[in-house]
């Protein structure tokens, strides 16, 4: 996908004044948010799983070759076959050969934001290969040309009646002539719509949540069942995954499910986890002749090691942007690429470079409430934190955050001068006609009062001349 | 494919990997001990609700089933083929069913129902109603699990609009690990079926102003028959 995360300040302005877009936000913080709190309630055990599961990643990362290599050495004893892909040209290319050779004319594709990642739609487009977008968000999205918003919830963004219209303007030609009003009916008329699709579709694409070495198994995990056709249906099964996807046992797969559905949506478990282990067996009724996996990495390995390592636990839930004030005010399109909130914030820059997306992790107040519900505890705000610093080493930042940070830097070691300058500040500013303890418009910084009111300072002057007094 | 390119991608994958992680091939000590975990899995913190005695496994199933959206009903082996009938008249369905053909299954008396058509064998993509077992079921969360193979086709969890499941209650366990232990017992381990389904309710989405919409792509009605043996 191509990214347009160098805009995002035009592509935040354009999200706040995106008035279906508000609407839809608006209900994140009834929906997602307060039923992964209820969902965390009603597991005692839950903090203590959170630390293993943190744990368990940890220990799969210290290990990626071994478990990968384990988990090939499965699929291959069983039939399937395994595919190493170092970059995204890699995976297209293996994908399309995988096409291909069983004369493919459509892919049904389960979503995956691997797949995003890779721009495998459109590549296949243009090698006159449909693919069809099967999990209803991503269908609906699909038909509308649009990226998705959210990792789990790609078309959180749009209300019911964007969707009617949509459904309207693609459906008419099949004879679905009535615009629909309820959401009940918009699903009921894409499934009906997508089963024929299925049934045509040669191959079948999904992502992995997790990549099994004990057994060789992918497994996913799912709502709609559309995963599961697309892995059943068609006649080859080709799953795409990046390397962080692999854990070692079923064991770590439980402690793992456990975190993973109640951080997301604030369920006890998904409708649908599936393990698929290899290709259809000779008895067997249903299933794909053919079984493949394409492992990804695309920039993800030279992360292990670092610092910024962390960032590979990530399970892909969406609590950290179901709960990001950010977030919840520009939604996921304005981040620009593939994964938006803190964790697009903090994946982004490694996987396109922090020249193209550098705005992204100075997106945030560092509130914290990511990491506070990051199931495998990612400390997000200090890894945006050491983007911002890599950005300032590099020369990104503009030129007055720089001359702003070094005046400050000047005035900082100067304890005597800095006091002088606060308190001097503070009286000048109790002349720009406060009113409820806000100013509507400020010099300098209009760029803030354009948006929001700036706090006047407390009475009783500066933090420093406050502190002295109580302490005395 | 060509293979000297796979081989190629690989090596330059699994060594990228090793030269961030600072090391060669895994090896000595530290492999034994990686491989010592991978043959005796250790499991993660124990859950209460997946520990309780047999008979409170069965009622915390059922509750978690129901509040996931699916119906229940407590049978005796005599009864289940005409509960499985009451339901589908209750719920103005055609009688007519894909059933698995399994062993376990067919020692039902299905043929005491006279209005009820069953055909053996895989889903179909005008299938109304399924009727399948269940390989055990987890307390823990309300889900099914179904292996699949020649007596348990996929296509019967997936096409039809009704799946009617029926669960002997002895294989309702605690949690998931107890279902990985009875895979492990009943396959190799490392040779699972191809497809192990575990399934809480019927199919759903939020993707529409995340509000909970029944009957996606899988069945919008799942109905499970806890058979008292």
């Amino acid at each position: 996908m191509q990214s347009t995360a160098h805009d995002f300040k035009e592509n935040v302005e354009a999200a706040l004044a995106d008035s279906n877009l508000q609407d839809s936000l608006s209900k994140l913080k009834t929906g997602f948010s307060e039923r992964r709190r209820q969902a965390a309630e009603r597991l005692p055990e839950f903090e203590v799983l959170r630390d293993h599961a943190r744990d368990i990643k940890n220990h799969a990362l210290a290990h990626l070759d071994f478990y990968l290599e384990e988990f090939e050495r499965k699929v291959t004893a069983l039939g399937g076959h395994v595919h190493w892909a170092p970059t995204a040209e890699d995976a297209r290319q293996i994908i399309a050969d995988l096409c291909r050779s069983v004369g493919a004319r459509s892919v049904a594709k389960s979503k995956s934001m691997v797949a995003e990642e890779i721009a495998l739609n459109e590549h296949l487009e243009a090698l006159g290969i449909a693919p069809i977008e099967t999990d209803l968000g991503e269908y609906i999205i699909q038909l509308r040309h649009e990226p998705p918003s959210h990792i789990i919830a790609p078309a959180v963004h749009l209300t019911k009646d964007q969707v009617a219209d949509t459904f309207l303007e693609h459906h008419s030609k099949l004879g679905f002539t009535k615009r629909l009003t309820e959401r009940n009916d918009l699903v009921a008329e894409a499934r009906h719509v997508l089963r024929r699709k299925f049934i045509d579709a040669d191959v079948g694409l999904t992502g992995a949540n997790f990549l099994v070495a004990e057994t060789g198994s992918s497994m996913l995990v799912t709502n709609e069942g559309n995963a599961d056709l697309s892995n059943t249906l068609p006649r080859m099964h080709i799953v795409l995954a990046s390397i962080e996807k692999v854990i070692p046992t079923l064991e770590d797969a439980a402690v793992l499910l456990r975190v993973l559905a109640r951080s997301a949506t604030g369920q006890e478990s998904s409708a649908y986890t599936t393990l698929n282990t290899g290709p259809k067996r000779p008895q067997d009724l249903d299933g794909p002749e053919h079984y493949h996996v394409v492992i990804l990495d695309n920039g993800r390995s030279a992360v292990l090691g670092t610092k910024m390592q962390d960032m590979l636990r990530c399970i892909r839930c969406g609590a950290c942007m179901n709960h990001c004030p950010v977030y919840g005010a520009i939604g996921g399109h304005a981040y620009g690429w593939v994964y938006p909130g803190p964790i697009g914030a903090v994946l982004t820059p490694q996987l396109i470079g922090v020249e193209e997306a550098g705005d992204l992790p100075n997106a945030s107040t560092f509130c914290g409430r990511c990491e506070s519900v990051c199931p495998v505890r990612i400390p997000l705000p200090g890894l945006m934190r050491h983007w911002r610093e890599r950005e300032f080493e590099r020369h990104l930042t503009p030129r007055p955050v720089r001359q702003g940070l070094a005046l400050w830097s000047f005035m900082a070691r100067r304890p005597p001068l800095y006091r002088l300058a606060t308190a001097m500040a503070n009286r000048l500013l109790a002349l720009f006609g406060r009113t409820d303890g806000r100013y509507r418009r400020l010099p300098l910084a209009g760029a803030w009062t354009r948006y929001r009111d700036f706090p006047a300072p407390p009475p009783g002057g500066t933090f420093h001349a406050q502190w002295k007094r109580r302490r005395s | 494919m060509n293979p000297a390119v796979d081989s190629a991608n690989r090596a330059q994958l699994l060594n990228g990997i090793r030269r961030s992680l600072r090391r060669g091939e895994l090896a000595g000590e530290e492999r034994r001990a990686v491989e010592q975990r991978l043959a005796a899995p250790p499991r993660g913190p124990a859950v209460a609700r997946a520990a309780l005695p047999a008979s409170e496994k069965v009622a915390l199933f059922c509750q978690w089933a129901e509040a996931n959206n699916a119906t229940v009903a407590h049978v005796t082996v005599a009864d289940a083929p005409a509960e499985v009938v009451a339901y589908l008249v209750r719920n103005n369905l055609p009688a007519q069913a894909a059933i698995a053909p399994s062993s376990q299954l067919d020692a039902y008396d299905w043929a005491s129902q006279k209005m009820l058509s069953l055909r053996r064998g895989r889903g179909e993509a005008g299938d109304q109603v399924s009727i399948t077992g269940a390989f055990a079921a987890i307390a823990e969360t309300g889900t099914l699990v179904m292996t699949s193979g020649p007596d348990h086709p996929v296509t019967l969890n997936l096409l039809p609009e009704t799946h009617v499941v029926v669960l002997r209650e002895a294989d309702i366990v605690g949690g998931y690990e107890d279902v990985w232990d009875r895979l492990r017992q009943r396959y190799d381990k490392g040779r699972l079926p191809r497809t192990v389904n575990t399934i809480t309710g019927p199919s759903r989405t939020g993707d529409i102003e995340q509000t909970i919409e029944l009957g996606a792509h899988g069945p919008r009605r799942m109905h499970i028959l806890v058979v008292r043996e």
